[in-house]
């Protein structure tokens, strides 16, 4: 094992390491030494579990890249809301205006984590989901055809790829 | 700066009250699009919107009417994961159908068919 290799290991057995402890003390509230000894066995144990799997590797903790993703998550939630209000009119309007429509959208992320992320995205927000995905395009169904032009997913396309992958240009 | 704070402490519980009141009237409205609309992909749609907006204002309104900081964790925690899992059930209920071959209505048969004989 390459020592750059071994030192990003160590790197996301700690942050696993972290962010179970974080939550735990999130969510227990009780700090008497039994409770939180045990806590501690518990943290210690599921990661080396997750180490043992193997399944400690980038896309499993990505923390390195958890302020862009949040920062994502910020612009996403004024998006859902946007689009919500379209679904809500949609709903609620005396006669259905629908005109639902299945498109190939495209996607220029590479990594099955930005794909994962755009895909997530598109079902996330209201009015447009996605089916199948094959490759590199997406099969979305939309509740309304002008909503669902190929231009209409760029930007989120290309803020999805910025998030995950770090770079605009593949 | 104490009357501000004093302000803001009282206006918090309504404020909260009424978040969750309008969190409520989205997932009616939800409801209303799951049983209006003609086919199968057109009501994932409206189930989104209770999914999405009402799960978020009726989140934040707990918030604001939550006791202590635990609690609100917890409602944090709850609301991160209805954001990671709702669009995976949601894929996944679109692709079964797909996969299955259910054909969506394409646009205007789903409109001017009769809201009577649905699936």
């Amino acid at each position: 094992m390459a020592e750059s290799e071994l030192v990003g290991h160590v790197g996301y057995f700690l942050g696993l390491i972290l962010a179970l402890g974080l939550a735990w003390l999130g969510l227990s509230g009780h700090y008497s030494t039994l409770v939180l000894s045990l806590g501690t066995g518990s943290v210690l144990l599921s990661a080396l579990l997750a180490f043992r799997l193997g399944i400690l590797d980038r896309e499993s903790s990505p923390y390195g890249r958890l302020l862009p993703l949040v920062a994502y998550w910020g612009w996403l939630l004024i998006e859902i809301f946007k689009a919500n209000w379209v679904v809500i009119k949609a709903c609620l309007r005396s006669d259905l205006d629908i005109d639902p429509t299945l498109v190939k959208i495209k996607t220029e992320c590479q990594s099955d984590l930005a794909k994962t992320v755009f895909a997530n995205s598109i079902t996330l927000t209201p009015g447009t989901i996605s089916v199948a995905v094959e490759g590199n395009k997406i099969l979305v169904h939309a509740l309304y055809e002008g909503y669902a032009q190929p231009d209409a997913f760029l930007e989120m396309d290309r803020r999805s790829r910025l998030a995950t992958d770090g770079r605009t240009r593949t | 700066m104490s009357e501000i704070l004093e302000f803001l402490l009282q206006v918090k519980p309504m404020l909260g009250g009424a978040l969750c009141l309008l969190g409520a009237v989205l997932a009616v409205i939800g409801t209303v699009g799951v049983l209006r609309f003609p086919d199968f992909y057109t009501r994932l749609h409206a189930a989104s919107i209770t999914d999405t907006a009402a799960a978020t204002l009726l989140i934040v309104g707990m918030l604001l009417l939550s006791p202590d900081v635990f609690t609100a964790v917890k409602l944090l925690t709850v609301w991160v994961f209805i954001f990671l899992t709702s669009p995976a059930a949601g894929h996944a209920l679109a692709n079964a159908a797909h996969t299955a071959g259910v054909e969506p209505l394409i646009g205007s048969r789903a409109r001017n068919r009769d809201e009577g004989d649905q699936i």
